[in-house]
C-alpha cells in the first residue's frame, strides 16, 4: 500500500497548513542541529588539530591516516567477503540436508541452528578467537572473525535458502521428477538456481549485516576499519571526528548495498511477474 | 565447569542486568520506532525526510559506532547521565530503525481499501492510522518485530563494552581476562545465559506467529 | 651497524622522502635505535643461538598503549617496551627491522608464549606468581605501580582511601588487573569499564567519571597528552614490576636477557631508550630495578 492512501490529496488550505507545519518541523530540526554544532564548537571539536589530519591533504598526518584507514577498510571488506561466502556455502548445505536427510540429522541441524542463532555474534567471535587456540586450532586473527561471523550468519542464510526453495512452485520439482531426475539432481539443477535468484535481495541485505558486524573485530584486535580508527585515535586524540568519518563511510557503503538489493529485487520481480514478491525493503535483515 | 558452579551468582546477576537493559531498551525502542514509522508515512515532507534519514543512519551504522556516540558524543555536548542510560538509549535508537521498518512493512501489508474506506467515512490521517490501519497491521508486524527484539537482546552484549559493565557478556570477560579462568567454560556459561533468554523467546514468538497468522 | 645495512637504510630513507614528499611526518622523531651486535656467537642448542641464526624474532607487545607499546599512523611501533625489545634483539644481532611485533592482549600473553606464537613478551607485563606458573620472567626492567588520575581541579580525591566514602565513579580497562584491585575500595556500580584508557580519559574530561586508575606509567602518558587537564594523585598503591615474559623454564635465555638489561643500564642505552619514549613526559629517568634470579 502506498503511503498516499493514508490521507486525502490536500486542498489549498491544507496545503498552506502543511507548508507552515513543514517549515516549523524543519526549523525545529535545524535548531537541534545548530545546537549540536554550537556545543561541539564549545567543546573545541572544530579545531584544525582535530580535523586537519582527516581533511587537509597538506597535513603531515593526512597520507598516513588515509593509508591506515584504507587498509582497515580493505580488511573489513575482506573479512566480510569471506564470511558471506562461507556462510553461503555452509548455509546452503545446512538447508539442503535439512530438507532431504534423515530425521535424527534434521533434529541435530535444528539444534545447531537454534544454538548459533540464539548466541550473540560477539560471543561467537570471541569464542573463535579465544577458545579455538586452546583446543589447538591456531589461525590468523582474521579467520577467528570470519569463523565467528560465519557461524552466526550461515544459519540465517540457511533459513533464507530454505524459504527460497519453499517459495518455488511445487510444479518445478514435480516436473523434474517426472522427467526422471533424482533428488540431488532436482535440487542442484532445478530448485537451487531458481531459489538463489529469489534469494538474491535477501542475501545482499544480509551482507549489510555482516559488514556491520565485522566492526566487532575490534574486540579481538583484528585490524579492520573501526580498529584502525582506534589506532589513529590513540595517535591523534580526535575520537569524535574519526568516528563521524567511520560512521559516514559505513552508511555510504551499506546504503549503496541496500539500494542494490532493492534494485535487484525490482528487476527480478519484473522478470518473473508470477512469483509474488514482498515489498522492496522486506524485513530480511532484522537487525543482525 | 567448576567455575560456572562457583560463580553462578555472578552470572545470574549478569543475566539480570542484561534483562534490565533489554527491558528498558525494548520499551523505548517500541515508542521511538513507532514514532519514526509514523514520520515515514506522514503527510509532512520534513517529517518524512527525518524518518528516512533516521532509518538510513541507524540501519547502516554498526551498533558499536552508535554506542560510541552515545558514550562519548552526547557527554561532549554537555549532557550527563550514567553509562547505563546512554547504553540503553543507544541500543534502543539502533533497534528503532528496524522496529520502524517492521511496522512500516506491516502497514504496507494492510490492503489499501481499508485506508480508502476509513478516509471515505471522514477519518483524518491520525485516526486512519490509529483506528484502522495499525490494529490490522499488528498481525503482520508481530513476527518481524519479534525477530528484531530477539536480535536486540543479543546485541545488548555489545552495549556492555561501552561503560555499562555487569551484563552477562561483561561478567564473562571479567572472569576470563582479569581472573584468569579457563575461557571455554566461561564462554559456555555466557552463551547459556543468552540462550536461556533467546530460545524461549523464539518459541514464544513462533507460537504467537501461528496464533495471529491469517490467510490473506 | 653494518655497512650494507646503512646503505639500505639510506636508500629506504630517501625513497621514503620521495614517496611522502608532501606527506611529511617521518616516524623518526623518537630517534632511538638499539645497538645491534655484529655476529654474536652463542652456544649451540640455546634459544639465543636459534634466534641469532634465524636472524629474526617475534616479540609480543601492546599496540594501543601510548609511551610503552603504540602503533603509530605509519604502522611502526614505538614506546619503552618496544625499545626494550629492540635492545634485547640487538644483543642477538637482530636489527629492529627484522623484529616481528605481534599484538598480545593481556589475556593472551601466557597462551601465546606456551603456543610459541611469540618468542618473548614485552607488554607492560607485571610479574606475579600466578603468571609465573605458566611462563618465566626476566627482569624486571621497570617498576610501575597503580595510581589514580583525576581532573586538575579535583581536590577531594587524594588516594584510593578517599574513594571509599565518595560518590566518585572510577574508570579502568575491562579485564585488567587494576580494575580488579580498585574493587577493594569501591563497589561495582561505581566502576566504569572501557577497552582502552584513552576512552577513560575522555570519560574523565566529560565528567562521566571522576577518576581513572591504572599503572602510573600509563597515567603519565594520559596526563601529558591532555595538557593541564589531569593530574596523578596520591601514592602508588601496588607494585607492578614489568618483566619480559619467555617460555617457562628457559633459564639460559632469562639470564641472557638480564645480562642485556644490565649492560644497557651500564652503557646508557637503557636511559636513552627511556628518554626517547616514556621519558618525554616524565621528569625522572628510572633506575633499572634489581633483577630477579632466573628459575
Amino acid at each position: 500500500m502506498s503511503e498516499s492512501v493514508l490521507y486525502e490529496a490536500p486542498g489549498p488550505r491544507a496545503k498552506l497548513r502543511a507548508r507552515y507545519a513543514s517549515a516549523a518541523t524543519g526549523l525545529v530540526l535545524l535548531a537541534v542541529f545548530a545546537w549540536v554544532i554550537y556545543r561541539l564548537a564549545l567543546a573545541g571539536e572544530f579545531t584544525y588539530d582535530k580535523w586537519g589530519p582527516l581533511i587537509d591533504p597538506g597535513n603531515e598526518n593526512f597520507t598516513p591516516l588515509w593509508t591506515l584507514l584504507g587498509r582497515g577498510l580493505v580488511n573489513t571488506l575482506l573479512a566480510a567477503g569471506w564470511s558471506i561466502l562461507f556462510s553461503l556455502v555452509i548455509g546452503t548445505i545446512l538447508a539442503l540436508t535439512r530438507v532431504t536427510a534423515a530425521a535424527w540429522y534434521r533434529w541435530a541441524v535444528v539444534g545447531v541452528i537454534e544454538l548459533l542463532r540464539g548466541t550473540p555474534v560477539v560471543v561467537l567471535i570471541f569464542f573463535a578467537y579465544q577458545a579455538l587456540p586452546v583446543m589447538g586450532i591456531d589461525l590468523p586473527v582474521m579467520w577467528s572473525l570470519v569463523i565467528g561471523l560465519t557461524a552466526y550468519n550461515c544459519v540465517i542464510i540457511a533459513e533464507i535458502v530454505r524459504a527460497g526453495i519453499d517459495s518455488l512452485p511445487k510444479g518445478q520439482s514435480e516436473a523434474a521428477y517426472a522427467v526422471g531426475m533424482r533428488r540431488g539432481q532436482v535440487m542442484v539443477n532445478v530448485l537451487l538456481p531458481q531459489a538463489f535468484r529469489a534469494m538474491l535481495p535477501a542475501l545482499i541485505s544480509q551482507l549489510v549485516v555482516v559488514l556491520k558486524d565485522t566492526s566487532l573485530g575490534f574486540t579481538i584486535s583484528y585490524p579492520e576499519f573501526v580498529q584502525r580508527g582506534e589506532t589513529a585515535i590513540e595517535n591523534l586524540g580526535n575520537p569524535i571526528q574519526l568516528y563521524l568519518f567511520i560512521a559516514l563511510i559505513f552508511i555510504v557503503i551499506n546504503y549503496t548495498l541496500s539500494k542494490v538489493a532493492v534494485y535487484t529485487e525490482r528487476r527480478l520481480s519484473r522478470s518473473r511477474r508470477s512469483a509474488a514478491t514482498e515489498e522492496p525493503e522486506s524485513a530480511a535483515a532484522t537487525g543482525d | 565447569m567448576q567455575v560456572l558452579i562457583d560463580n553462578y551468582h555472578l552470572y545470574l546477576r549478569g543475566l539480570g542486568t542484561t534483562l534490565q537493559i533489554c527491558l528498558y531498551a525494548g520499551l523505548l525502542t517500541l515508542v521511538v520506532g513507532t514514532f519514526i514509522a509514523g514520520c515515514r508515512v506522514a503527510p509532512l515532507t520534513p517529517l518524512r525526510a527525518f524518518g528516512t534519514a533516521w532509518v538510513t543512519v541507524f540501519r547502516n551504522c554498526p551498533l558499536a559506532v552508535v554506542l560510541f556516540f552515545m558514550a562519548f558524543g552526547i557527554p561532549a555536548l554537555g549532557v550527563n547521565a550514567s553509562y547505563f542510560v546512554f547504553g540503553t538509549i543507544g541500543l534502543a535508537l539502533y533497534t528503532s530503525a528496524f522496529v520502524c521498518e517492521a511496522i512500516r512493512s506491516g502497514i504496507n501489508a494492510v490492503s489499501p481499501g481499508q485506508a480508502e474506506a476509513a478516509r471515505s467515512v471522514g477519518l483524518g490521517f491520525g485516526q486512519t492510522l490509529r483506528l484502522v490501519i495499525l490494529p490490522q497491521a499488528v498481525r503482520s508486524i508481530i513476527p518481524p518485530l519479534g525477530s528484531v527484539m530477539i536480535a536486540m537482546i543479543k546485541n545488548s552484549a555489545i552495549a556492555g563494552a561501552f561503560g555499562i559493565g555487569g551484563d552477562l557478556y561483561a561478567v564473562g570477560i571479567r572472569q576470563s581476562s582479569a581472573q584468569g579462568e579457563a575461557i571455554i567454560p566461561v564462554l559456555v556459561g555466557v552463551a547459556l545465559g543468552y540462550l536461556i533468554i533467546t530460545i524461549p523467546a523464539g518459541l514464544l514468538l513462533s507460537y504467537v506467529e501461528r496464533k495471529v497468522a491469517i490467510a490473506r | 651497524m653494518r655497512n650494507g645495512k646503512l646503505t639500505a637504510a639510506a636508500i629506504a630513507a630517501s625513497m621514503g622522502l620521495l614517496l611522502s614528499a608532501c606527506g611529511g611526518g617521518s616516524a623518526d622523531e623518537e630517534g632511538f635505535s638499539a645497538p645491534v651486535a655484529d655476529n654474536p656467537s652463542f652456544e649451540d642448542g640455546t634459544t639465543m643461538a636459534e634466534y641469532a641464526d634465524s636472524g629474526e624474532i617475534t616479540i609480543g607487545v601492546k599496540k594501543d598503549q601510548p609511551l610503552f607499546g603504540l602503533e603509530n599512523l605509519n604502522g611502526e611501533m614505538e614506546g619503552f617496551d618496544v625499545a626494550i625489545g629492540e635492545i634485547i634483539a640487538g644483543k642477538l644481532g637482530i636489527p629492529a627491522d627484522a623484529i616481528n611485533w605481534k599484538e598480545t592482549p593481556s589475556k593472551n600473553r601466557e597462551l601465546y608464549l606456551e603456543q610459541g606464537k611469540v618468542d618473548m613478551v614485552v607488554a607492560t607485563y607485571t610479574i606475579n606468581d600466578k603468571r609465573a606458573e605458566r611462563v618465566s620472567f626476566a627482569g624486571p626492567y621497570y617498576e610501575a605501580g597503580q595510581d589514580l588520575m583525576v581532573k586538575q581541579s579535583n581536590d577531594s580525591i587524594t588516594g584510593p582511601e578517599s574513594l571509599r566514602d565518595s560518590e566518585a565513579k572510577v574508570c579502568s580497562a575491562r579485564g585488567s588487573t587494576p580494575s580488579e584491585r580498585i574493587r577493594e575500595y569501591i563497589d561495582n556500580s561505581r566502576l566504569v569499564l572501557f577497552d582502552t584508557y584513552s576512552k577513560c580519559a575522555d570519560a574523565l574530561r566529560n565528567g562521566q567519571a571522576q577518576a581513572v586508575t591504572t599503572d602510573n606509567s600509563i597515567l603519565m602518558g594520559l596526563v601529558s597528552e591532555n595538557e593541564n587537564q589531569f593530574k596523578v594523585v596520591g601514592e602508588t598503591f601496588s607494585e607492578e614490576p614489568y618483566g619480559v615474559g619467555i617460555v617457562k623454564g628457559d633459564v639460559d635465555f632469562c639470564e641472557f636477557i638480564n645480562d642485556s638489561l644490565r649492560t644497557a643500564a651500564e652503557n646508557g642505552t637503557y636511559q636513552e631508550a627511556w628518554n626517547s619514549t616514556a621519558g618525554e613526559v616524565s621528569e625522572k629517568t628510572p633506575e633499572l630495578p634489581e633483577l630477579r634470579s632466573c628459575s
